[in-house]
C-alpha cells in the first residue's frame, strides 16, 4: 500500500534534476580525461559511469527508507563516520600529502564525504525541538559545537580544510535556519571574523601559499598561484558559448592537477563557456529551491531541517567550488556536488538527495 | 523533553518557515553573485582571455645532462657523446595540420613512422605540449631542409642533444651495451626519469646508469601559438655523469675480435690475479649505435628474429657442456679428494664397459696405460671415467662450484647464467629421481647434464693460474668524477680460495703446458715463442650430433650447424701467469683448431703489450745447483 503511494508521490523533479546534474558531470568528465588519453572511454569514464549507477541505487534505498527513521540512527551513525575518520587517521591511504582514503580493494572510500551527513543528521537530531521564545542563546550551542568539533577536528587533521569548512558551514547555517537568536548570531559572526586571522597560525605553509595567491596570484605564477591563473584563463577563454566539446585547449595544458575534481568547473566552462554555465548555475539554483520547498513543506520539524541541512551540502560546495574556480575565493580542495568525478562524494551526495525526495514523498504518507 | 528551555524572553520562537526563505534568497543572490563574476571573465574578457590561452605557454624543458664518458683501462676512450641534431614536434601546436606536418617532416628527413612515436608517446602519457622527439641524428642536409622550411611546419623544432657515440662500433658491445628512449615501465618505476630520457638498456650503460647519467637541467621558455621560442626564462644548468674507466684494454679486445671475426662463439680474458676482464668477445654482436637514434622497427625486428641471437652475451649467457675441460676440474677434484695422485695409472683400450654399456674414448684404438699428465695432455676419456667414478658425482660437484662453476661468478651484468654441475641432490630435486653412477661418466668428460658458460670457464683457467683463488670478474677499474677524481674504485673481491696441493697443481700445470707445447698436445695452434701457455681443449657435443666427442684433428664431414663446439681454455705465462682465457667457438669443431687459435692471437698480442718479465735464466741455473 504505502509502496503505491511511494511511486504515486515520487520527486520527479528532483531527481530529473540530479540525474541531469550527473550527466554534465559525465560529459565533463569526459572532456577532462580526454586531455590526457585522447579517449572518450577512459578508464575514468566507465568508473564514473558506474559511480553514478551507483549512487541512483543509494537514491533510491534513501527514498524507500522512512526518513523518521534516521532519527534514531543518527547518533550510531556518528559515531561509526567518527570511527572511520580516526581509520582514515590509523591505516589511511595517503594521496598528494595528505590521508584522506581508506582502501577497500574495489574503491577508496572517503569518509570526510560520508561526514558531511553525519554532521547534518546528528545535528538535525539534536536541534528537532522548537527553540525557546526569542531563539537560542549562546547557552545552548555548547552540544552543537562539541558534536560539530570532533569530526571537523578530525577532518581538519586529515588535512582536508575543504571538508572542515564544509562542516562549520552546514551547522551555522542549521543554526541559523532552525532558530539561533539574531544578537547571538551577530555576536558569533563578530567572533569568527576577529577569529579569522588568528587561524593563520594553524595553516599548513601549503594552505597559506594558496591565501598569499589568492589575494596576488601574480606572486608566484608557476608556483601556487598557478592554478588561480590558469582555471580563471579556462573560464574566460570559454567566452559566452564556449569552445565546444572536446576542444577546450585550456584543459589539455594539463594546468590543473585536479582537473576531473576540483577544477572540473573549468572544464566545462571552457568548452560551453556562460550559456553552458549558467544552464549548470540554474540547475544547481532548482535543486537548492526544491529542497528549500521540501523543508517547508515537511511535516514535522525533524524532516523540514534535514531537508535544510542537505540543501545547504549541495550550496556551499558549489559555492565554495565556483567561487574558488573564477578567482573569487582561495584554493581550497572542495568537489561539485553530482559534477566532479569520484565514488565517494557521488554516492554520498544522491544519497543525500535520495533523502530530500524521501522527506517530499512521506509528507502525504502521515 | 523540554530541552531548550523557555527564556522569559517576550519574543517569538523563530519562524522555521521565513527562515528557511530568507536563506533559501541568500543562496540565490550568492549564485547571482557568481553569475556576475562568470560574465566578467567570459563576456567582458574574454577576448583577453584567449589571447593568454593561447599565448601562456610556459614550456618546461628539461635538457638532458650528456652521459659519462667510457675508457679502457690505459684511459683511451671508448664511448663518448657528440652533439645529435633531432626533429622535434609539439603536436599541439601543429594542431589541425598535424598530418600534413608529418608528411612533410618525413619528406625532409627521411624518418619514418612519426605518427607512430607520437602515439606512443601519448600512451606513455606525455603531458600536453611536452615536445616529442620524431627524427634523429639528421645530417647536414636535413637540418638545412627544416631550418628552409621553418613555416610549413607548425610545431616542429630543431633540437641539439648530446648523443651517444661507440667509438669503435661494434667492438665490446655486449660488454658496453647501448642507450635508449626510456619505456613506459621505466618511467613507473623510476620517478626521475622523464617521457623522452635516455635510459642504459644493457651492459655496461645499464649496470652502471647511476654514475653515467648525470643530472639534466633545465629551460623555462616562454613559446609562441605556433611553438617557436620566445625567449629562454629561466636556466638550471646540468651536470655531466661521471666517466667509467674499464679494465679492458682496447688493443687486445681489438685483437680478440679480430680473431673471433666470422666466427660465432665467444672470448674472454681475464687478470688471474684480480679478476679484472681484459677482454670480452660474443659473436655475432651488434651495432650499439642504432639503439640510441630511436631504433627503426625494422633493424629492432631484425636483431631479435635473427637466428644467431647476437643480443645474448654469450660470454655470461651461453651455457654450453665444458667437454674435455672439465678435467681440469676432475684432476683437481681427485687430486684434493686423494682419490688420484700423480702417478695413478690406467689403461684405456678405446673404450670402458660400465654398467652394461660401452663408454668410447675419442680415440677408438684407446691411448694404452696413461698416467695424469698424458692423460691431460692427449685429453684420455678413458682415463677420466675412471677418476669420475672414483670420486663419485657429488664430490666432483663439490669441487667444480669450488671452482666456480654451476654458481654465477658474480659479474655486474644482467642475466647471468649460472649454469649447471649435476650432483645427486639436483637430480633428486629436479627430476624426482636418483643418481644413476652410470651418469658420472658424462659429467666426468663434461657431458651430460653438464653445463658452464665461457666466463666460467675462465675462471677455472685463472684459478689453476694463480693457485686456488678465485676473484669475482670485474670490468670496471675506477668511477671518475668530473674534476678526475676517483669517485668510486673497485678493488679485487675474493670469492673463494681453496688450497691446492703445490705438487698436485705443479703436475696439472704442467700437463697443461704440454697441451700446448709436447708431443702429442691437442692444442699447438695456441703455442708461442717466448712464452709458455697452458690450455685445455674441449669439444662440446652438439644435440643431435651423431659425430664422437673427439680430439681428433682429422676433419669429419659433419655438416656445420650439427658440429660440436670448439673450446680451448688458457693461461700465460706457465710461472706467474698474468692473464687466463677461455674461448668457445660454436660449430667450430675442434678444439685445438678452432679456438686455440683464438687464443693464440690474443695472447700475442697481449705479450706484445705487457711483455713479460725477462726470465731470471741465471737464477734458475744457481737454483737447479743448489739442489
Amino acid at each position: 500500500m504505502a509502496d503505491r503511494r511511494l511511486i504515486l508521490h515520487f520527486d520527479w523533479t528532483l531527481f530529473m534534476l540530479v540525474l541531469a546534474l550527473a550527466g554534465v558531470g559525465l560529459v565533463s568528465v569526459i572532456s577532462a580525461s580526454y586531455a590526457g588519453s585522447h579517449r572518450t572511454w577512459d578508464p575514468l569514464v566507465v568508473r564514473q559511469l558506474i559511480w553514478i549507477a551507483a549512487g541512483t541505487g543509494a537514491l533510491l534505498v534513501a527514498v524507500f527508507i522512512d526518513y523518521r527513521a534516521f532519527q534514531s540512527y543518527a547518533y550510531p551513525f556518528y559515531v561509526g563516520v567518527l570511527g572511520l575518520l580516526i581509520a582514515v587517521m590509523v591505516a589511511g591511504h595517503a594521496t598528494g600529502g595528505s590521508r584522506r582514503w581508506i582502501n577497500l580493494g574495489i574503491f577508496h572510500l572517503e569518509p570526510s564525504e560520508l561526514a558531511k551527513l553525519a554532521v547534518v543528521l546528528v545535528m538535525v537530531r539534536y536541534l528537532r525541538e522548537e527553540p525557546p521564545k526569542g531563539g537560542w542563546g549562546l547557552r545552548h550551542m555548547i552540544i552543537p559545537f562539541v558534536l560539530l568539533g570532533i569530526p571537523a577536528a578530525l577532518v581538519l587533521k586529515q588535512p582536508d580544510l575543504g571538508t572542515g569548512l564544509i562542516l562549520v558551514l552546514i551547522t551555522a547555517t542549521l543554526i541559523c535556519v532552525g532558530g539561533l537568536n539574531w544578537r547571538t548570531m551577530l555576536v558569533l559572526g563578530m567572533a569568527a571574523m576577529l577569529a579569522a586571522p588568528l587561524s593563520w597560525h594553524y595553516l599548513k605553509p601549503y594552505q597559506r601559499q594558496r591565501l598569499v595567491s589568492f589575494i596576488n596570484p601574480q606572486a608566484d605564477p608557476l608556483g601556487s598561484g598557478y592554478h588561480i591563473i590558469q582555471s580563471e584563463i579556462a573560464i574566460g577563454a570559454g567566452g559566452p558559448f564556449g569552445k565546444g566539446f572536446l576542444k577546450g585547449t585550456q584543459a589539455r595544458l594539463n594546468f590543473l592537477p585536479e582537473q576531473s575534481t576540483d577544477f572540473i568547473f573549468a572544464v566545462f566552462a571552457e568548452e560551453f563557456g556562460l550559456a553552458g554555465a549558467l544552464v549548470l548555475l540554474t540547475l544547481y539554483a532548482s535543486v537548492i529551491a526544491r529542497g528549500a520547498w521540501i523543508a517547508r513543506h515537511a511535516r514535522d520539524r525533524f524532516g523540514a531541517l534535514l531537508a535544510v541541512g542537505l540543501t545547504a551540502i549541495v550550496f556551499w560546495q558549489v559555492a565554495i567550488n565556483i567561487g574558488m574556480a573564477t578567482g573569487m575565493l582561495p584554493v581550497v580542495g572542495i568537489t561539485l556536488p553530482l559534477v566532479s568525478y569520484g565514488g565517494s562524494s557521488l554516492i554520498a551526495m544522491m544519497a543525500a538527495m535520495g533523502i530530500l525526495i524521501n522527506i517530499n514523498t512521506r509528507r502525504y504518507l502521515f | 523533553m523540554a530541552k531548550f528551555r523557555s527564556s522569559n524572553s517576550s519574543r517569538p520562537v523563530p519562524k522555521l518557515d521565513s527562515r528557511i526563505a530568507a536563506m533559501t534568497t541568500i543562496m540565490i543572490l550568492l549564485f547571482g553573485l557568481v553569475s556576475v563574476r562568470l560574465y566578467y571573465l567570459q563576456v567582458l574578457h574574454h577576448k583577453e582571455n584567449v589571447e593568454l590561452a593561447d599565448r601562456n605557454r610556459i614550456r618546461i624543458r628539461r635538457v638532458p645532462a650528456p652521459r659519462g664518458l667510457v675508457f679502457d683501462r690505459n684511459h683511451r676512450p671508448l664511448v663518448d657523446t657528440k652533439p645529435s641534431f633531432d626533429a622535434v614536434i609539439v603536436p599541439e601546436d601543429s594542431d589541425k595540420n598535424l598530418s600534413q606536418t608529418i608528411e612533410r617532416l618525413e619528406r625532409y628527413t627521411g624518418a619514418d613512422h612519426i605518427a607512430d612515436k607520437i602515439s606512443d608517446a601519448e600512451e606513455a602519457g606525455r603531458p600536453p605540449y611536452e615536445p616529442v622527439t620524431v627524427a634523429e641524428r639528421l645530417g647536414w642536409r636535413e637540418v638545412v631542409a627544416l631550418e628552409a622550411h621553418q613555416l610549413d611546419l607548425p610545431g616542429v623544432s630543431l633540437e641539439i642533444t648530446p648523443a651517444r657515440h661507440y667509438l669503435y662500433g661494434q667492438l665490446a658491445a655486449h660488454l658496453l651495451g647501448y642507450v635508449g628512449e626510456v619505456t613506459k615501465n621505466d618511467l613507473i618505476e623510476k620517478p626521475d626519469y622523464h617521457n623522452g630520457d635516455e635510459i642504459g638498456k644493457f651492459g655496461l650503460e645499464r649496470v652502471d646508469e647511476g654514475f653515467l647519467r648525470g643530472n639534466a637541467g633545465g629551460q623555462e621558455i616562454e613559446v609562441d601559438s605556433v611553438g617557436r621560442r620566445l625567449r629562454v626564462l629561466k636556466e638550471i644548468p646540468d651536470t655531466p655523469g661521471q666517466s667509467i674507466v674499464m679494465t679492458i684494454d682496447l688493443n687486445l679486445q681489438e685483437a680478440a675480435e679480430q680473431a673471433m671475426a666470422g666466427k660465432n662463439g665467444a672470448f674472454v680474458a681475464l687478470d688471474p690475479n684480480n679478476g679484472d676482464v681484459l677482454a670480452m668477445v660474443s659473436h655475432p654482436a651488434f651495432d650499439p649505435d642504432i639503439f640510441g637514434g630511436g631504433v627503426k622497427a625494422s633493424a629492432w625486428k631484425e636483431l631479435m628474429t635473427d637466428p644467431n641471437h647476437p643480443l645474448t652475451n654469450r660470454v655470461i649467457q651461453g651455457i654450453y657442456p665444458p667437454g674435455s675441460t672439465f678435467k681440469i676440474v676432475d684432476s683437481i677434484a681427485g687430486l684434493q679428494e686423494g682419490t688420484l695422485n700423480t702417478q695413478t695409472a690406467y689403461n684405456c683400450p678405446g673404450g670402458l664397459w660400465f654398467g652394461g654399456r660401452e663408454y668410447h674414448c675419442w680415440r677408438k684404438q684407446g691411448h694404452g696405460t696413461v698416467e695424469l699428465h698424458d692423460a691431460i695432455v692427449r685429453s684420455c676419456d678413458v682415463y677420466f671415467y675412471e677418476v669420475g667414478e672414483k670420486l663419485g658425482v657429488d664430490r666432483i660437484a663439490k669441487w667444480a662450484n669450488k671452482m666456480g662453476l654451476g654458481i654465477k661468478s658474480g659479474i655486474d651484468l644482467d642475466r647471468e647464467s649460472p649454469g649447471t654441475i649435476p650432483s645427486s641432490a639436483w637430480k633428486q630435486k629436479r627430476f624426482h629421481e636418483r643418481w644413476y653412477p652410470a651418469e658420472t661418466l658424462s659429467v666426468a668428460i663434461g657431458q651430460g647434464y653438464v653445463a658452464t658458460t665461457p666466463l666460467q670457464m675462465a675462471e677455472v683457467a685463472a684459478v689453476v693460474a694463480n693457485g686456488g683463488t678465485r676473484y669475482r670478474p670485474q670490468f670496471v677499474k675506477a668511477v671518475e668524477a668530473l674534476d678526475g677524481s676517483i669517485a668510486k674504485s673497485y678493488p679485487p673481491k675474493v670469492e673463494s680460495r681453496i688450497a691446492i696441493d703445490p705438487a698436485a697443481l705443479e703436475t696439472v700445470k704442467d700437463a697443461m703446458a704440454d697441451v700446448v707445447n709436447g708431443t702429442g698436445g691437442t692444442a699447438h695452434k695456441a703455442h708461442l715463442d717466448d712464452v709458455i701457455v697452458c690450455g685445455k681443449t674441449g669439444t662440446a657435443q652438439v644435440v643431435g650430433s651423431k659425430a664422437p666427442t673427439g680430439e681428433d684433428e682429422a676433419d669429419d664431414k659433419t655438416p656445420d650447424q650439427f658440429k660440436d663446439h670448439a673450446w680451448f681454455i688458457a693461461f700465460a705465462p706457465k710461472d706467474h701467469p698474468t692473464i687466463a682465457a677461455a674461448c668457445i667457438i660454436e660449430h667450430g669443431g675442434h678444439g685445438g683448431s678452432a679456438s686455440a687459435p683464438v687464443i693464440h692471437d690474443v695472447f700475442q698480442r697481449y705479450f706484445q703489450l705487457y711483455p713479460p718479465a725477462p726470465k731470471p735464466e741465471i737464477a734458475r741455473v744457481i737454483d737447479n745447483d743448489s739442489q
